[in-house]
C-alpha cells in the first residue's frame, strides 16, 4: 500500500508546478498588467513630443500651434481664471446630472407602474433626446430668463435620456420567478418596487449614469457655446470662445486641456461608484477582481 | 367547502380537492380535467415529460394564475398569503441580497422587521445546514446552497403546503440525492403537505408517497399510484429490491402516458 502511495506526492508537486503554458500564460498576463497603462502612456508622450517637434521645425507661430510647453504655462499662468470658469461649468454640469438622475429614475418609475403612462409618453422623451440640442437652445433662449435656468435646463435634456431609458430596461428586466415570489407573498406594488425592481435596475441604471456623466457636461459646455456667443456665460466654453476671437491659442488649448480632464474624472468617478456598488453581485464588476 | 355533503364524507382529511380543473393559453390545452385529492401531510409527487401540465398544475395551486374550468378547493382553516411555501426549478434568489436578506423577505413582506425574524431565519437555516451563511451572496455559493436557501425561504413562514417546481433538476446527482434526504428529513419532522413535480422516476419513488403520473397533449392525470414504501427512507431504499420494483412501475406507467410501449429495463426516455 504504502509502496503505492509513496510516489504519489511527488507526481503531485510535479504537477502542480508551472509547465511550459502556465509559464507563458503568467508571463502573458504580466505583460498586459504593465501594457494597459505604459503603452497609452507611451504614445501619448510620443504624441506631444512629435507636437512639439513639429511646432519647432516648422517654425509654427504660436497664437496658431502653441509648443506644449507654451500650453502647460499657460494653464499655470491663467489658472486663476480657467479655474474659476471651470468651476462653473461643473456646477451647471452636476447640478443638470442631479436633475438627470432625479428625473430620469423618477419618470422610469412612472413609467413602469403603469403600462399607459410609459405608451403615453415615452415617445416624447425620443423626440426630446434626438432633437440636436443646439437647435432647440434658440428657443430656450427666448422663453428662459434667468441664465442658470437656461444652461441646467439645456444640459438636462442632454443627460436624462439614458437614465430614463436604461432604467426603464431595469426596471422591466426582473426575474419572472422573483416577480411572481412576490405575488405569491401578497408584496404591494410599492414592496415590489422598493424590494425587487429598484435593486434589479440597479447595474442597468449605473450603466445609463455613466453615459449621463459625460453628457451632462457636453450638454453644458454645449449650452455655454450658444448663450456664450451672446456674451452672457462665464464657464469654460465662453473662455474658449474669447480665447478664440483674440487668436489666443495658448490659453484655448489649456481650456481645451482642462475640459478632457473633467470629462476622465468624472466617467472614472462613476466608473469607480459603479463598481463599489456592484461587486458582491453583479457580473460587470466581477470581471475585475479575477 | 360548499361542496355536498356525500363528497365531504368522500374527501376525509383532503386538504386541497382539484375538481374537472383546466387551463387553457389561448387555443393551447395546457390542463384538461384534472382531478385531484391531496391529504393533509401528503408528499404527493406529479410525474411526466415535459408538456404534460404538471408545472401549470402546480401554479394553479399556487394561485399565481386562475383555472380556466372546474375549482379548486381548500379544506380546513383558510388559506392565508404565508401558508403555500413556493420552489422554482432555478433557485430564484436575490442577487443583490445575502442569504439572510433572501430568506427573511416573506417575513419582510408582511412586515416582521430584521430583528424580529432574526431567530426564525436562524431557526430554518439550520434546518437546511446553511447556519454561518448568513452573510454570503447568492454568486458565493455552490448550486446545492442556493437551493436550500431557496428551501429556506419558501419554509421560513412555516407554511402548510411546499410546492416546488422541478428544484432539484438542475444539480449533479450527489447533491440531488443530499437535497432529497434532507428534503424528507424535514417533511418527516414538520409534516407540511409536499407537492413536488419532477420527470424523474428515481427521485418520485424515493421521496414520495404517492405518485400522480401525467400525459401530455393536452396535459391530464393519466394514473395515480401509492408508493408502497415506509418512511423513513434512507439510502439504503434506493438500493432495496422494493425501490427497484416500484421504480419499475412507476416508469411502465409513466411510458403508458407517454405512449410508449412498457419495456423491462425500466428506464426512461426523458
Amino acid at each position: 500500500m504504502s509502496s503505492i502511495e509513496a510516489p504519489a506526492p511527488m507526481q503531485a508537486d510535479a504537477l502542480a508546478g508551472a509547465d511550459a503554458e502556465e509559464l507563458a500564460r503568467r508571463r502573458q498576463k504580466r505583460f498586459e498588467k504593465i501594457g494597459r497603462w505604459a503603452l497609452p502612456l507611451l504614445i501619448m508622450v510620443t504624441a506631444i513630443w512629435l507636437w512639439d517637434r513639429i511646432c519647432v521645425w516648422n517654425e509654427i507661430p504660436h497664437f496658431i500651434l502653441p509648443r506644449p510647453g507654451v500650453v502647460l504655462a499657460t494653464l499655470v499662468e491663467d489658472s486663476a481664471l480657467l479655474f474659476s470658469s471651470l468651476w462653473v461649468t461643473l456646477k451647471i454640469t452636476f447640478l443638470s446630472l442631479l436633475l438627470a438622475v432625479a428625473g430620469g429614475v423618477g419618470l422610469s418609475v412612472l413609467f413602469t407602474q403603469s403600462k399607459w403612462v410609459e405608451m403615453s409618453f415615452f415617445p416624447f422623451a425620443v423626440i426630446l433626446q434626438v432633437t440636436p440640442i443646439v437647435a432647440i437652445f434658440p428657443l430656450i433662449n427666448i422663453y428662459v430668463e434667468n441664465q442658470t435656468a437656461k444652461l441646467l435646463l439645456c444640459a438636462w435634456i442632454v443627460a436624462f435620456f439614458p437614465i430614463l431609458s436604461n432604467t426603464t430596461l431595469g426596471l422591466n428586466s426582473v426575474d419572472r420567478n422573483l416577480l411572481d415570489l412576490f405575488k405569491l407573498n401578497g408584496a404591494t406594488r410599492w414592496q415590489t418596487l422598493w424590494h425587487l425592481r429598484l435593486p434589479a435596475a440597479m447595474p442597468y441604471f449605473l450603466g445609463g449614469l455613466k453615459i449621463a456623466g459625460g453628457l451632462a457636461l457636453i450638454g453644458a459646455v454645449v449650452a455655454e457655446f450658444v448663450a456664450g456667443s451672446a456674451g452672457q456665460s462665464s464657464g469654460l466654453a465662453s473662455r474658449i470662445i474669447e480665447a478664440g476671437y483674440r487668436l489666443n491659442a495658448p490659453r484655448l488649448f489649456a481650456a481645451l486641456i482642462l475640459i478632457s480632464f473633467t470629462g476622465i474624472l468624472i466617467f472614472l468617478a462613476l466608473s469607480w461608484l459603479s463598481n463599489r456598488i456592484l461587486r458582491r453581485w453583479h457580473e460587470s464588476a466581477l470581471s475585475q477582481e479575477h | 367547502m360548499s361542496a355536498a355533503p356525500s363528497i365531504e364524507a368522500d374527501t376525509g382529511d383532503a386538504q386541497l380537492v382539484l375538481r374537472g380543473v383546466g387551463k387553457a393559453f389561448g387555443d393551447v390545452v395546457a390542463l384538461r380535467d384534472v382531478d385531484l385529492t391531496i391529504d393533509q401531510g401528503d408528499f404527493l409527487s406529479l410525474l411526466g415529460p415535459s408538456g404534460c401540465g404538471k408545472s401549470t398544475a402546480l401554479r394553479l395551486i399556487a394561485g399565481l394564475s386562475a383555472p380556466s374550468a372546474g375549482r379548486l378547493e381548500w379544506f380546513g382553516p383558510p388559506m392565508g398569503k404565508t401558508d403555500v411555501g413556493f420552489v422554482f426549478q432555478e433557485p430564484t434568489l436575490m442577487p443583490w441580497a445575502t442569504v439572510f436578506d433572501n430568506v427573511w423577505l416573506p417575513l419582510r413582506l408582511q412586515g416582521v422587521g430584521r430583528e424580529a425574524a432574526r431567530d426564525r431565519v436562524a431557526a430554518v437555516l439550520e434546518q437546511v445546514n446553511l447556519t454561518g451563511f448568513e452573510d454570503a451572496v447568492p454568486r458565493e455559493l455552490s448550486g446545492g446552497m442556493k437551493m436550500r436557501t431557496s428551501i429556506a425561504r419558501a419554509l421560513v413562514t412555516r407554511p402548510r403546503v411546499l410546492l416546488m417546481d422541478e428544484p432539484f433538476a438542475a444539480l449533479d446527482e450527489i447533491t440531488r440525492n443530499q437535497l432529497n434526504n434532507d428534503l424528507l428529513a424535514l417533511w418527516e419532522k414538520e409534516r407540511f403537505t409536499v407537492i413536488f413535480v419532477t420527470h424523474s422516476v428515481f427521485e418520485s419513488v424515493y421521496l414520495a408517497s404517492r405518485i400522480v403520473v401525467m400525459a401530455a397533449k393536452p396535459g391530464r392525470v393519466f394514473d395515480q399510484m401509492v408508493v408502497d414504501a415506509p418512511y423513513p427512507r434512507s439510502e439504503a431504499f434506493r438500493t432495496s429490491e422494493g425501490y427497484s420494483h416500484l421504480t419499475r412501475s412507476a416508469s411502465t406507467m409513466l411510458r403508458a402516458a407517454m405512449g410508449l410501449d412498457a419495456v423491462e429495463d425500466g428506464h426512461v426516455v426523458d
